[in-house]
This record gives structure tokens, C-alpha cells and sequence, in this order.
């Protein structure tokens, strides 16, 4: 084990996996000469060469489409988004190409490709920079998604990701990029779809993913003071989902919070509820409660932002709600 | 070789052989009566959807891809039965997608739009005008990344140049130096409207900003078609770089087949006219017979072979059974992960306590 930043712990998955196959490589705005924008390549331009770490022009659509044009080919990108904030210019090839060419293609053209970046808001960036985008890629089948929340999971999620043979998109977080944690030494993969609980409780579920893992946490302590324990169930994966973890958590606290960064309509929590309600209504003591972003563009302003933000006290609130207290 | 020497046999017209010009002049009428076929087997109820026929267009599929060696890339649009067949799909396998078939090439998944069979090189179908434009480069970049001397030759419309696409694939091409051929078919018209009602610039300008090349090729003669293909696959394969072609094409036919032939954004006039001076099987067929290299049998066999494959191909989509309803949810995913469910509709594999 090492302590590793988050930001440190994505650049060994990818220098991992690099080493193992010469397949893939990196492509994106500012990876190569820059180190990244937000410093995750650093380092791998000089050791990997520019033909596998590639700085793209600003063109989004563009270079999206040739990483996929590349993955039918049978090479495995790990495309780069500064931000998914820019990948909404890149949906075509995500949802029109990436996702339906295997369908399409009756199999014969699977697309291992990989999306990474941060999404979600970081601090006072407003509207345009500030938007979780996990419910544009979970919406259509044949894309996978993965929301790793510390640097442990950052490793080993993205490594399993270049090695799936599906669009993966791997979400991360401007906030996360420094945060540290023991990451294991070595070859280090998390398969796809298994949940992680990050505190066991038995009075109220928190189910969440991504960043807001670490709000999920915070509230979990500060219910603690008042001696009600809450399980934090880090999703990890959304899609494929560990459906069995949610029922497990569900079925022993009775009482469900689910926390995301993006906005309530049709947004992750809006599956996750009706699947609980589809599949353990009967272990339900109480409605399954919602916190997420409030319903607006994100605003500029601190006093607003903060508002808009699902927060800790939100979260608190939402578990005494279900616990009737 | 002289031109115009020899016996009919040994003579070349254009560095052509009798017996090439004969393969190509087979080879479009055997697009002609397939697209032919389609438009009948539509009209039916056949065939359902979006159906784009090549009609006026056939001499650009036999004379851009027809040089290409089997192992390049041709990757498309959705106006792509001929193309898919010029590469090496079989004429059954198409008719069988577009029926909706499980012989057909994409499994009946894909249907006329979106056809595929990587083992010949076609790289589709697909229906987002611009869309293969950017997948075109990537293919192209693959075989730079692995050192292959394969190329990818990349069509579109005439109204796939305003997207964004475009621009972006092309920029990236250039800066990489991508062994890639951009082929627009030129037919005139995205729709209804006339490529000068959309472009302040003739065709030939649209690759200039990125610093690739532009040729202009009269798509109407496949013998023209053939040999500046020919000539510049092996540029492009030698290294030449990104390349953009301007191929000047009609389409004879509506848009799709809810489309009239003429009507509100053409003239009668003007579909007549084309049909009569730019049929690019009669500008063959005339040319033959005028220097003495095809006689009215020979062409009467060769339409009659043709019509017997293309009702072979209809009569294999006839008989090819439904796609498996069991099938449905096979292919969303490449790789069924261990843990987690990928499907939450309750009917997928792992779709749930009921699926
Ligand atoms: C992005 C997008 N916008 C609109 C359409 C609808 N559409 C289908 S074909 C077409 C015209 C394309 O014309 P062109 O590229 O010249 O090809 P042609 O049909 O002439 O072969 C349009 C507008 C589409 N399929 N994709
Ligand atoms: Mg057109």
C-alpha cells in the first residue's frame, strides 16, 4: 500500500495498463504537453511517447469520433474530457456510435473505449462548468459507468474499465483530484458493478456514488453524535448496478436515503427509488427520500451555490425524515 | 498497348481490358436491378423503414471502391446497398438486412441504413448525416497506430460537409497525417436543398481551411472514377496524406421513398435530363458499343446474369428466417460483467428477479 492522491492513483491505472497493452492509449485536450488540465497524465507524455498520449485540437465531436472510429478498429482510447461538461458536444458519438454500434453491427464491432474526466461542480465555475453528467450516458444501453470516490477505487475502477470491451465512461471529480488514500501497490482492478459499503450501519441507508460518497460520510458522523448509524453504500458503479448490495442495505436499515450530485428529474436516484420500490417495497418502513442538486443551472454566486449543492445538513435532514424523527 | 488496337478481345480503352470494362459495366447494372428490386420489394411492404436508393449513382461505388484492395476500410453513410455490395457483401446478405432477416449482414439489427461485414472491410451504415466522418478518421488513425499500409475511404453527402464533423475529422487527418480518402457523392442535394443554397464556396474550398487536398472527378464515368481511384488509393497508401474528393454525381430517384423524383426543390426538366445525358450505365454501355467492345447480346447476357443474382438475393431474404426473439437482448453488451446487473427493465438478461 501507498498513499496516493486520487489524481496520482488514476495516473498509475493508466500507466498500468498502458504497460500491459500497447492497444491503448490517451487522447484528449492538454494530456500530453500540459500534463493534463488537471495534472492527471503528468509525466506520461516523456514516458509513453506522443503516439500514445495525444493532444487533441478543441473539437470534442471530433475527437470523440475518431477515439470510437479507433476502438472499432480494435484499439482501446481512453478519451479524455477536460470536464463531461464539453462531452455534451461529444453525445453524438457516445450515444449514436459508441453505444449502438455492437447492436447494430449484430455483435461484430464491440467498441472498448473508455471516457474519462471530471463531472459534477467544483467550486463557484456556475452553470456551464458546473453539471453532473451521469444521466446522459447511464440512459442508453450499451454504455457502462463507473464513479470512483477515493484513490483506491480510482485505480482499480479505471483499470478495469480500459480492460472491459464495452464504452465505459468513468466519472471522477475536480474536488477528488487531491484527496489521498492507501492505494495497493501493484496490479490493482475493482470489477465492474460491485457496490462498496463505506460505513455499516443499521438505522438509516445512504445510498450514493461518486463525490458525494464524502457528504454521505460527513452526515453519517454527524448522525453518529446523535446515536443513529447510518450504512453508507458507496454505488461505485451505476451501471452495471450492484442490485444485490442496495437490497441487502435496504432489507437490514428499512429506511433509504439516496444522495447524487445531478438534478432529481430522471436523475440516477430516480432509478435507484424505483428499483427499490419495484424489488423491496415490502422492506420499506418509510418512502425512500431524495437529495440532490436543486432543480436550477447551477449558480455563480457562494450563498447560492452553496444552496443549489446537496449538503450535509440536507442529507442529515433527509435520515431523520425516514426515521420519522 | 495503342488504344483502339488489336481485337476486340486484347484491345484497352483507357488502360482498360474488355473484360475489366465488362466487369464494371456488370457490376453497376447488378446495382441497378438490386436497388431496382429494393424499390419493388418496398413498395410491398417488403422492406420497411428509411430506404435510400443509389440510382444514378452506381458508377461511384464501382469505380471508388472496386480499386480498393479487400483488406482497406470503406466506411458510410445510409445511402449504402451498393457500396456494400461493391466491397464484398453479397447481394442476399443485403436484401436479407433490409428485409429484416437473421442471414442479413448486420443480423437484421441494422436494416438498410446500417449494414456491416468487417471481414470484407465495410465499416457501415450510418444514419447520422457527418457521423462516419469523425469514425472514418479513427479507423484511419488505427491503421497509422499499428503501421498497416491499409487506407479508409470515407463517403458522405453533399450536406454532411456543414457539419461540425467534418471540419473537426478533417483537421485531425491533416495534423496527423491520416491515410484516409474523403469522398463526397456529390449528388446536388441534402433533402431538398441544393448544396449552393448552403455553401458560400464550391465544393473543392470546403477542405482547403485544413490544408488537404481537393479533387474534383466526374462520378458518372466509372472508367474516369476507377482510374483516378486507382491511382490515388496508391498515393494515399505510399503516404500521401488525407485526401478530399469531390465526385459530381445525380441521384435519379426521391430522396427516400417517401420522396417524389421531382417535384417542389427540383424540376421534372431537370431529372429527365440527367436520366438521358447522365446515366452512367448507358455512358458506358454507348461508349463500348461504339468502339466495338460490346455487342447487344453480350450486354443482354450480362443483364440477364445480373437479374438472375438479384433475384437469387431476393429469394435468399425471402427464405432467411426472422431474427430469434430470444435474441433481443444479445450485443448491447460486449461483455456481461461478473457482478451487477447491466439491465433494469426486468426482461433483459439480468434484468431482474423476473428476467
Ligand atoms: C444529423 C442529422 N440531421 C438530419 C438528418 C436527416 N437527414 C437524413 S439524410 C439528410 C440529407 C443528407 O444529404 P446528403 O448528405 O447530401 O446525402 P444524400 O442523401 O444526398 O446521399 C438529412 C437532412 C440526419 N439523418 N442526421
Ligand atoms: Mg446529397
Amino acid at each position: 500500500m501507498a498513499e496516493l492522491t486520487y489524481r496520482e492513483a488514476l495516473n498509475a491505472a493508466m500507466c498500468q495498463e498502458m504497460d500491459r497493452d500497447d492497444s491503448v492509449f490517451l487522447m484528449g485536450e492538454e494530456v500530453a504537453e500540459y500534463d493534463g488540465a488537471y495534472k492527471v497524465s503528468r509525466g506520461m507524455l516523456e514516458r509513453y511517447g506522443d503516439r500514445r498520449v495525444v493532444d487533441s485540437p478543441i473539437s470534442e465531436l471530433g475527437f470523440t469520433g475518431l477515439c470510437v472510429g479507433a476502438a472499432m478498429a480494435g484499439l482501446r482510447p481512453i478519451c479524455e474530457f477536460m470536464t463531461f461538461n464539453f462531452s455534451i458536444l461529444a453525445l453524438d458519438q457516445v450515444i449514436n456510435s459508441a453505444a449502438k454500434m455492437l447492436y447494430m453491427t449484430n455483435g461484430q464491432v464491440p467498441v472498448p473505449i473508455v471516457f474519462r474526466g471530471p463531472t459534477g461542480a467544483a467550486l463557484q465555475l456556475s452553470a456551464q462548468h458546473s453539471q453532473a453528467c451521469e444521466t446522459y450516458y447511464v440512459h442508453s444501453p450499451g454504455v457502462k459507468l463507473v464513479t470512483p470516490a477515493t484513490p483506491a477505487d480510482a485505480k482499480g475502477l479505471l483499470a478495469a474499465a480500459i480492460r472491459d470491451d464495452d464504452p465505459v465512461a468513468v466519472m471522477e471529480g475536480e474536488l477528488l483530484y487531491n484527496v489521498r488514500g492507501e492505494v495497493p501497490d501493484g496490479e490493482h482492478v475493482i470489477p465492474l458493478g460491485v457496490a462498496d459499503r463505506k460505513r455499516a450501519g443499521n438505522d438509516v441507508s445512504i445510498v450514493t456514488h461518486g463525490k458525494m460518497v464524502h457528504v454521505a460520510l460527513q452526515a453519517a458522523a454527524t448522525l453518529a453524535r446523535e446515536e443513529i448509524e447510518a450504512d453508507v453504500l458507496d454505488l461505485r458503479s451505476i451501471r452495471p448496478l450492484d442490485v444485490d448490495a442496495i437490497l441487502e442495505s435496504v432489507a437490514r436499515t428499512n429506511r433509504v436515503v439516496y444522495l447524487e450530485e445531478g438534478w432529481p428529474f430522471a436523475g440516477v436516484g430516480a432509478q435507484i427509488v424505483a428499483l427499490i420500490q419495484d424489488e423491496a417495497f415490502d422492506e420499506l418502513d418509510a418512502p425512500v427520500v431524495r437529495v440532490t442538486q436543486a432543480d436550477v443551472p447551477m449558480p455563480y454566486a457562494k450563498n447560492l451555490e452553496q444552496l443549489a449543492k446537496p449538503s450535509v445538513k440536507a442529507v442529515v435532514d433527509a435520515c431523520k425524515r425516514v426515521l420519522y424523527l | 498497348m495503342a488504344q483502339g488496337t488489336g481485337t476486340a478481345t486484347t484491345r484497352m480503352v483507357d488502360g482498360f481490358t474488355r473484360d475489366e470494362l465488362h466487369a464494371l459495366l456488370f457490376d453497376m447494372i447488378l446495382y441497378r436491378r438490386f436497388e431496382e428490386k429494393a424499390e419493388e420489394a418496398y413498395a410491398i411492404g417488403k422492406i420497411g423503414g428509411f430506404c435510400h436508393l443509389h440510382i444514378g449513382q452506381e458508377a461511384l461505388a464501382a469505380g471508388s471502391i472496386k480499386p480498393l484492395r479487400e483488406d482497406d476500410l470503406v466506411i458510410t453513410a445510409y445511402r449504402e446497398h451498393t457500396q456494400a455490395i461493391a466491397k464484398g457483401i453479397s447481394p442476399g446478405a443485403v436484401m436479407a438486412e433490409l428485409y429484416g432477416r437473421a442471414d442479413g449482414c448486420s443480423g437484421g439489427r441494422g436494416g438498410s441504413m446500417h449494414l456491416f461485414d468487417t471481414t470484407v472491410g465495410f465499416w457501415g451504415g450510418h444514419g447520422i448525416v457527418g457521423g462516419q466522418i469523425p469514425l472514418g478518421a479513427g479507423l484511419a488513425w488505427a491503421i497509422k497506430y499499428r503501421g498497416g499500409d491499409q487506407i479508409c475511404v470515407c463517403f458522405m453527402g453533399d450536406a454532411a460537409v456543414n457539419q461540425g464533423a467534418f471540419l473537426e475529422a478533417l483537421n485531425m487527418s491533416a495534423i496527423w497525417h491520416l491515410p484516409v480518402i474523403y469522398v463526397v457523392e456529390n449528388n446536388g442535394y441534402g433533402m431538398g436543398t441544393a448544396f449552393s443554397r448552403v455553401s458560400a464556396t464550391e465544393m473543392e474550398a470546403r477542405s482547403g481551411a485544413c490544408g488537404i487536398p481537393a479533387h474534383t472527378v466526374n462520378g458518372q464515368d466509372v472508367v474516369a472514377t476507377h482510374r483516378f481511384f486507382a491511382e490515388l488509393a496508391e498515393r494515399v497508401r505510399a503516404g500521401a496524406g488525407p485526401q478530399f474528393v469531390n465526385a459530381v454525381t445525380y441521384r435519379f430517384r426521391g430522396h427516400s421513398m417517401s420522396d417524389p423524383v421531382s417535384g417542389t426543390y427540383r424540376s421534372k426538366e431537370e431529372v429527365d435530363s440527367a436520366v438521358e445525358a447522365q446515366d452512367p450505365i448507358k455512358i458506358l454501355r454507348d461508349r463500348l458499343m461504339d468502339t466495338g467492345l460490346l455487342t447487344q447480346e453480350e450486354l443482354e447476357t450480362l443483364d440477364a446474369e445480373a437479374r438472375a443474382a438479384i433475384e437469387g438475393a431476393a429469394e435468399f431474404a425471402d427464405a432467411s428466417p426472422l431474427p430469434d426473439p430470444s435474441t433481443l437482448y444479445d450485443h448491447v453488451y460486449a461483455e456481461i460483467n461478473e457482478h451487477g446487473r447491466l439491465f433494469l427493465d426486468g426482461r433483459g438478461s439480468q434484468g431482474g428477479s423476473h428476467g
